[in-house]
């Protein structure tokens, strides 16, 4: 599954009958970067899961594009999205490995659960019920999810937050070479991913 | 494994793990079952005659019990996130959701109940229309009951409000579902069991499509 392009067009977005933004719109080809940056508040969360198809937008319109094909509805747009959201879908009482085998029987991912562990440095981890681990090895867990998933576009809500320096490389190595291989990355975020990004800023 | 069967195992593996809602609604059901002879009496007469309506209100409240968290838990650490974006329609994860809460909550209820029927004096013509009962109704109090925690599953302590949404649904589960013993007791024919089975059926069919109506509208929300 690949996607050319995504291209949002005059987005709104309302909250709780407050206006959280307006007017936003970008374009991102294949192989591109997208950082959603903006203070606290400013709806980066809340466009992604526009994006995602979770949220309608008040307002304006968001087209997935593939080889002239349009793909306007929420769910349709699903299948293209991988999504690592705020939250870390870690169950307490189950293992990394059991976490990311059910994803993966999920979403019918055909790659190595194993190796995707080993990769994200959670090897010595991957037998202990998720209640033990850190933050930082949640996200590295959902991490791995993500690039098992493989979903030609990325969703990432603080991709960074709570990793350590390698960690902050391995997120950034992860989203450079899903870029390089075709794949679309859009990211909201406070730090500076370590890839080059187009930027677009919410006030 | 395919997506359905993923979710409906990691569900069972949930609930039957430690820290899981299986085992507690189990000693839960007893416990209430334990409890009512004490509070009744010993008038076995009586205890008999209360016996299916007893286990029948123990077993939907044992059940609400075990419901409140069936998609909270999955909707607050961002699981139901990951579920929507996959291949799974939200209707079939609500189905596997509901099958894997009767599997480890109604099935073991009803595989208990004849043991806490010898505490009620339960005759023994009565104990075979209990289970049957218990079987056919429980997969529908499962089924609404999914539908009321789906509906709250992003309120905080939504499973306070659960009882009032889900209760008054399931009055004619326990109606038919007690009448249903009652009636083999007194040597009655009577419907309760196809009332019940119908009311079952429907419960269960419609159930995944509310389920995941109620999804929708939370995660957008």
């Amino acid at each position: 599954m690949t996607l050319r392009s995504i291209l949002a067009e005059n987005l709104s977005c309302i909250r709780g009958g407050r206006l959280v933004f307006r007017d936003v719109g970008f374009r991102v080809e294949a192989g591109q970067a997208l950082s959603l940056e903006g203070p606290n508040g400013a709806g980066k969360s809340s466009l992604l899961r526009m994006i995602a198809g979770f949220l309608a937008p008040a307002a304006g319109s968001i087209l997935l594009k593939r080889d002239e094909t349009e793909i306007f509805d929420g769910e349709e747009r699903g299948n293209f999205i991988g999504w690592l959201g705020h939250h870390d879908a870690a169950k307490p009482q189950l293992s990394p490995r059991e976490t990311l085998r059910f994803f993966a029987e999920l979403y019918g991912a055909t790659g190595d659960v194993d190796a995707a562990l080993d990769e994200a440095g959670l090897r010595r981890a991957r037998d202990l019920p998720c209640q033990y681990l850190s933050a930082g090895q949640k996200k590295r867990l959902s991490l791995a999810r993500l690039k098992l998933g493989n979903r030609p576009l990325w969703l990432l809500d603080e991709p960074l937050a709570a990793l350590d320096i390698a960690g902050k490389t391995l997120a950034a190595q992860f989203i450079r070479s899903h870029c390089a291989s075709g794949g679309i990355a859009i990211a909201a975020t406070h730090e500076a991913l370590g890839i080059d990004s187009v930027r677009l800023a919410l006030a | 494994m395919n997506p359905f069967s993923a979710v409906l195992f990691r569900d069972m593996r949930l609930a039957t793990r430690a820290g899981g809602s299986a085992a507690l609604a189990l000693a839960f059901f007893a416990a209430v079952a334990t409890l009512v002879p004490l509070g009744v009496g010993s008038d076995l007469h009586l205890l008999s005659r209360i016996a299916g309506g007893v286990l029948w209100i123990a077993a939907v409240l044992a059940a609400l019990l075990s419901l409140d968290r069936l998609f909270q838990s999955d909707f607050e650490d961002g699981s139901l996130d990951l579920i929507a974006l996959s291949p799974l329609p939200l209707e079939s994860m609500s189905f596997a959701k509901i099958a894997a809460h009767w599997l480890t909550t109604g099935l073991p209820l009803t595989l208990l109940s004849p043991l806490l029927g010898v505490l009620f004096g339960l005759p023994p013509a009565g104990y075979a229309p209990l289970v049957l009962s218990l079987a056919i109704g429980t997969p529908a109090v499962s089924a609404i009951g999914a539908i009321g925690a789906a509906l709250t599953l992003s309120i905080r302590r939504g499973g306070l409000i659960l009882p009032f949404i889900v209760l008054p649904l399931l009055a004619p589960a326990v109606i038919f579902g007690s009448g249903a013993v009652l009636g083999v007791l007194d040597g009655l024919s009577n419907g309760a069991f196809w009332l019940l089975g119908a009311f079952s059926l429907v419960a269960v069919l419609l159930a995944p499509f509310a389920c995941a109506a109620a999804v929708r509208l939370n995660l957008a929300g």
